[in-house]
């Protein structure tokens, strides 16, 4: 009579029934992983004061998450490794100069007003990391914008502050920037190692490719956003991004610089907040794509990775709604059938 | 006519200065009918029929009557009997000639009487002294945008419903914070078009 009494666990859930090692977990804590060179590179660049910034916005970001669920009373999900991610983003996302609390203040409406009030992880509508970073821009514009030189001798605590690439294209034109740099070789070089003026984790290309790469190893991503992301930004820039008439623009520059690698990479293919349909999402990369070189070339902020992004979030339910994929053999209702 | 500015005006009026999420105007109906997509999508025609023929009848009515008379200072209230009026004629007329569009759309009608961008909209063309098709382009933008407004917080207020949103939060709250959220994301259009 063992089966009887144990029946109610007989009963089958839905599908998928087929279980794989993937838990939201491991793909958590992989994401914070490859995340590592680029960490490595920002301490490298801006000395201690990237570990201090880093490290804070990590720890209060875990706290805030704790403390919320403490405080409901129920149990607390800090060790799936999002809150960490949200934490490690957000430090990415500020410049290596601002007082201590900004990262809090940037935690805060993060975490508590982005995700936990929309019902934790998997409901937020919009990425964390970035609504606390535009916040912060919109709140504290001017501490959110001193970019401090990097020097690479780790005592960067009374670093120069300078412009970066994406601001001196925006104020003085291209000549201009080459001419700071030298060479339009050493400027390349300068983007892709990160030995340039800007937020924690956007500055060094490399780094971050390599954690882009782990990701597609794992197929924790796919090409689809970061892709129509990408290529979407080279067009536009190649086409309008030139002072002499069209397609005269140089498109590395601007693939190269400001946030877009982190943000084509690691934010816009936020599982939550992009859509879930292939199509919408090569759809939602074209949108992050012309959004970010729109606002970089007419707009009056120098960067847009951030607000192209979250505005295609806002648009993300709405992608998913009219796109929807056909169920396997359906056939397409006509009039007749209806009646 | 200058097609430039036109365009930029309807570009401005929708994206940049969005009525609902720059300057937080006409959020009851934003809030009223942005639960379910149906409503959301109906009353986005609706609004975007009304506001352009109001803002065209309130710059005739402007142009032609209160500047020569000297009643500009009466603008407010001639401007609120004139949406009235054609809002509610509008109804009367749409009810005898086309009754199954009255019973689809018919409901938002009298909700827009008192709408606080439609009566913003005729003000600020009155105030920036538009000409006829500027007027109408401002106004249409304006649909639109509070159109795009409704249609986006739908979508997502649909997802919501399902989400684990604490009680004290539940339905209205959240939709609030869900709003700021939005127009923060929207302040990166800032700057775009300087009209």
């Amino acid at each position: 009579m063992a089966t009887q009494a144990k029946s109610h666990e007989l009963i089958v859930s839905v599908s998928p029934h087929v279980r794989g090692k993937e838990t939201v977990e491991r793909i958590m804590w992989t994401v914070n992983l490859s995340l590592l060179p680029a960490v490595i590179m920002s301490i490298y660049y801006f000395g201690p004061r990237a570990a201090y910034v880093t490290g804070l916005c990590i720890v209060s970001c875990v706290l805030f998450e704790h403390l919320y669920w403490k405080f409901l009373d129920r149990k607390t999900t800090v060790g799936d490794g999002s809150a960490f991610l949200t934490g490690l983003l957000l430090a990415m996302n500020l410049p290596p100069s601002v007082p201590f609390y900004i990262p809090l203040i940037g935690s805060l409406v993060a975490m508590v007003i982005t995700k936990l009030l929309f019902g934790g992880l998997g409901y937020n509508v919009f990425n964390p990391a970035l609504i606390g970073r535009a916040f912060l821009l919109i709140s504290f514009p001017k501490l959110m914008t001193i970019w401090s030189e990097p020097t690479a001798k780790f005592i960067a605590m009374d670093a120069k502050t300078t412009a970066t690439p994406l601001g001196i294209l925006k104020e003085e034109g291209l000549t201009q920037l080459i001419e700071v740099f030298g060479s339009k070789a050493e400027l390349y070089k300068g983007l892709l190692y990160g030995n340039i003026a800007g937020s924690l984790g956007e500055t060094s290309a490399i780094a971050l490719l390599v954690g882009a790469a782990i990701l597609f190893m794992k197929r924790y991503i796919t090409w689809h956003i970061p892709l129509s992301y990408i290529a979407t930004v080279g067009v536009l820039a190649w086409a309008f991004g030139g002072d002499q008439g069209l397609f005269s623009g140089d498109p590395l520059i601007h693939i190269l610089s400001g946030g877009l690698i982190l943000g084509a990479f690691f934010m816009a293919t936020d599982y939550v907040t992009c859509p879930t349909v292939r199509k919408g999402q090569i759809i939602f990369g074209i949108g992050c794509g012309a959004i970010t070189m729109l606002i970089r070339l007419k707009g009056g902020f120098p960067e847009g990775v951030m607000f192209a992004i979250l505005l295609m979030n806002c648009f993300a339910p709405l992608i998913d709604r009219s796109i929807k994929p056909k169920m396997f053999g359906a056939v397409k209702e006509t009039k007749e059938q209806e009646k | 006519m200058d097609f430039t500015k036109l365009f930029e005006l309807v570009v401005s009026s929708a994206l940049i200065n969005n009525f609902v999420f720059t300057m937080f105007l006409g959020l009851c109906i934003f809030f009223g009918v942005s639960k379910k997509m149906e409503t959301a999508v109906g009353m986005s025609i609706t609004f975007t029929a009304v506001m352009v023929v109001s803002a065209a009848l309130s710059w005739v009515v402007y142009t032609f009557i209160m500047v020569p008379l000297d009643l500009t200072f009466l603008k407010i209230i001639i401007f609120i009997g004139i949406v009235a009026a054609f809002v509610q004629s509008a109804d009367t007329i749409m009810k005898k000639v086309s009754p199954s569009l009255y019973y689809k759309l018919g409901v938002y009608l009298a909700l827009i009487t008192t709408n606080c961008i439609i009566i913003a909209v005729p003000l600020k063309n009155a105030g920036e002294h538009y000409n006829f098709f500027e007027s109408m382009a401002f106004g249409l933008g304006s649909g639109l945008g509070f159109g795009l407004a409704l249609i986006i917080m739908a979508s997502i207020r649909e997802k919501l419903e399902v989400a684990d949103v604490p009680a004290p939060f539940k339905g209205l709250p959240i939709s609030f914070i869900l709003a700021g959220l939005i127009a923060l994301a929207f302040t990166g259009f800032s700057g775009l078009i300087t009209l």
